[in-house]
């Protein structure tokens, strides 16, 4: 009774029935249960790092897409929903669809035919051990700490609406993600992630169809949003004229070049959390068709979070306001959008599945996290610096030691963040700092055959450096942003947008200049790495409707068509 | 999903979390179509739990069969006598 009352504390947002918690226990017994199945099936480093390469498509490409669902994906963008309206989803569409199309056609074929393990290890091929370890180090070090503060964060949207104590949050959901990471390796987490993608639309589809109905459709939504917000909460692109015009003060060309351009193919096409998922598929033509597949999926994502947002504009009673607003006045804060939504629409059964759904998308993206940690520390850390030579058991072991290296990592950030939590800040940025520099050096590496291996690291270290001074600037002297984004009126978010574009232009710059006053690599060891050098496999003669191609265009129609209906 | 050792597949895992959850949350809805609350969600009136917790029994059910272990082990069953 003791522990009950501790695990749940009185103040909670909603109150779980006995076959809520049914629900929830069954879930967790499930992911178990599929690690402990999967058990003797990751023997080999290859099965354990990347599944044995035996993915179908739609699997490898559901996993792709789930890994980056996480529950802050969620409950973030639903809240920026309600805070700058329709604008957050052009990180669904514009800020996604051509990176992941882009990824599938034009650069998972380098990625595939030279048989890489990671992204760094493909840097190692085309560059050399410099850029390999600057960015296996970087990006090893960036993903426990985010993996932390994605638990932090969700401990605590735990404790505000279930009323957990944040501690039993952390321990149980970390545990559970170890135990089936360290048991299965990469397929169990992808089989995980594929259920709670599933798990994740079930549990919370029913958000937006009732609100709807509650509504009165689309038309009497954007009318009930224009009277309690603004007529341009319901506009994609009509408002992105000026910064003044739109809540998120932003121009279109820093949503196009920023965010559309360096951002989304950076993450992508770079982030090797998204790209192991791909690179697990059983031969070419599935490796190329998963990140289609997770674009098209990707698109009706914004059903599941944006329209959730605005749907609380119209339906609730109470106004959200920011995190410290709420504290003082004891009121509810923008994270609280799909909650709310969730306890207004959801009797019992239907609550336990929708917080299922929360808790599930949590556990894909720390399962991401620590498998692409323990990938890119065991092939590119440990086996570039330590052990040059080690066997392939070696290779396992020392992978299922990381993952529960990189779980614990994990929750030390988390408690860190609970100490200190303007940390949450600086990390978040930390993160930015690479992924734009990082898409400049692969994609010169794969398409300029002239880029050398000096080029490839001085750029990514003078993008890096680029993008931390920025930052650093405009944290020291708020007044900077104008110039960094260029207008008066630009707020936070128009920042990131632009830094990224900057530190990416640094990056290219750069390696075109030292590639054009250094040594390139000879023609013959750039086969498999370079788009002009590599003898790409011929397709075998399949129908139309089975090449990536064609379903990348009708990704692109869809796409178009999506935007152009909420101009 | 076949792989080179006899693996269940992905979708039978599915289709046992969604008829399980869908069952359960249809129960969850029936009992409170008999027993409305006093205090009930909006738009309960349509009684989202009843068919929504069907509606992921009957698609959670039809993967259980369609990605049976049990059914592949008896199709390669048949192929194999067939051969001989």
């Amino acid at each position: 009774m003791k522990i009950a009352s501790y695990i749940f504390l009185t103040t909670r947002l909603v109150h779980l029935a006995p076959v809520d918690m049914a629900v929830i226990l069954f879930y967790f017994l499930l992911v178990l249960s599929i690690g402990a199945y999967l058990k003797n099936k990751s023997n080999t480093s290859e099965d354990f790092f990347l599944a044995g390469r035996e993915m179908t498509a739609w699997i490898a490409g559901l996993a792709f897409l789930s890994a980056n669902l996480g529950s802050l994906e969620l409950m973030g963008w639903a809240a920026a929903a309600y805070q700058y309206g329709i604008l957050a989803t052009h990180w669904y569409w514009i800020g996604a669809i051509p990176a992941m199309l882009f990824l599938g056609l034009v650069m998972m074929p380098f990625y595939y035919i030279s048989k890489t393990h990671s992204v760094p290890g493909y840097l190692k091929l085309r560059f050399g051990e410099g850029s390999r370890i600057l960015s296996s180090v970087s990006f090893a070090l960036m993903t426990v700490l985010m993996s932390g503060i994605n638990m932090y964060s969700m401990a605590l949207v735990m404790k505000v609406v279930l009323g957990w104590d944040i501690h039993f949050s952390i321990w149980v959901s970390s545990i559970t993600v170890a135990i089936y990471v360290v048991l299965g390796g990469l397929r169990s987490a992808i089989f995980n992630e594929v259920l709670q993608f599933i798990l994740i639309w079930a549990g919370a589809m029913l958000i937006p169809i009732l609100g709807l109905i509650e509504a009165g459709g689309w038309a009497n939504l954007q009318r009930q949003v224009a009277i309690n917000a603004s007529a341009q909460y319901t506009h994609l692109w009509s408002t992105l004229g000026s910064c003044n015009a739109n809540p998120m003060g932003i121009h279109w060309t820093g949503i196009v070049f920023g965010l559309g351009c360096i951002i989304s193919f950076g993450y992508w096409t770079t982030d090797f959390l998204v790209v192991q998922r791909v690179l697990s598929a059983k031969d070419m033509r599935a490796a190329q068709m998963a990140p289609i597949i997770g674009a098209a999926f990707k698109m009706f994502v914004p059903f599941i979070v944006i329209l959730p947002g605005l749907l609380a504009l119209s339906v609730l009673p109470m106004k959200l306001t920011g995190e410290a607003m709420a504290v003082a006045t004891g009121g509810h804060s923008y994270n609280e959008v799909l909650p709310l939504m969730l306890a207004r629409y959801c009797g019992p059964g239907l609550l336990g599945l929708g917080v299922t759904a929360l808790i599930a998308g949590f556990m894909s993206g720390m399962a991401g996290n620590v498998t692409a940690f323990s990938t890119v520390w065991t092939y590119d850390i440990y086996g570039a610096l330590f052990n040059k030579h080690s066997t392939d058991e070696q290779k396992v072991r020392m992978g299922r030691w990381c993952t529960i290296l990189g779980v614990l990592l994990s929750i030390g950030t988390a408690y860190l963040v609970m100490q200190f939590l303007s940390i949450m800040d600086y990390v978040q940025a930390l993160f930015s700092f690479f992924i734009a520099p990082l898409f400049g050096t692969v994609i010169l590496g794969m398409m300029w055959k002239r880029a050398t291996p000096a080029g490839g690291f001085w750029g990514l270290l003078c993008g890096m450096t680029s993008s931390i001074a920025l930052w650093a600037w405009v944290k020291l002297d708020p007044s900077a942003l104008r110039y960094v984004a260029l207008s008066p009126y630009a707020k936070d978010m128009a920042e990131n947008m632009y830094r990224a574009l900057w530190s990416w232009l640094v990056c290219v710059i750069v390696t075109v200049i030292v590639s054009l006053v250094t040594t390139p690599k000879p023609e013959s060891e750039l086969d498999g790495l370079v788009y002009g050098v590599t003898t790409m496999p011929i397709e075998a003669a399949v129908p139309l409707f089975k090449r990536p191609v064609f379903w990348a265009g009708v990704v692109c129609v869809v796409f178009a068509a999506f935007n152009i209906y909420f101009w | 999903m076949t792989t080179k050792t006899r693996e269940i597949s992905i979708w039978f895992f599915i289709g046992v979390s969604l008829a399980v959850n869908g069952f359960l949350i249809s129960v969850a809805g029936l009992y409170d179509f008999i027993n409305p609350v006093a205090h009930p969600v909006v738009l309960a009136r349509l009684h989202a739990s009843l068919w929504w917790g069907l509606f992921l029994f009957v698609l959670g059910a039809f993967y259980c069969v369609q990605f049976s272990p049990l059914r592949h082990l008896s199709q390669e069953q048949s192929a194999e006598s067939l051969k001989r």
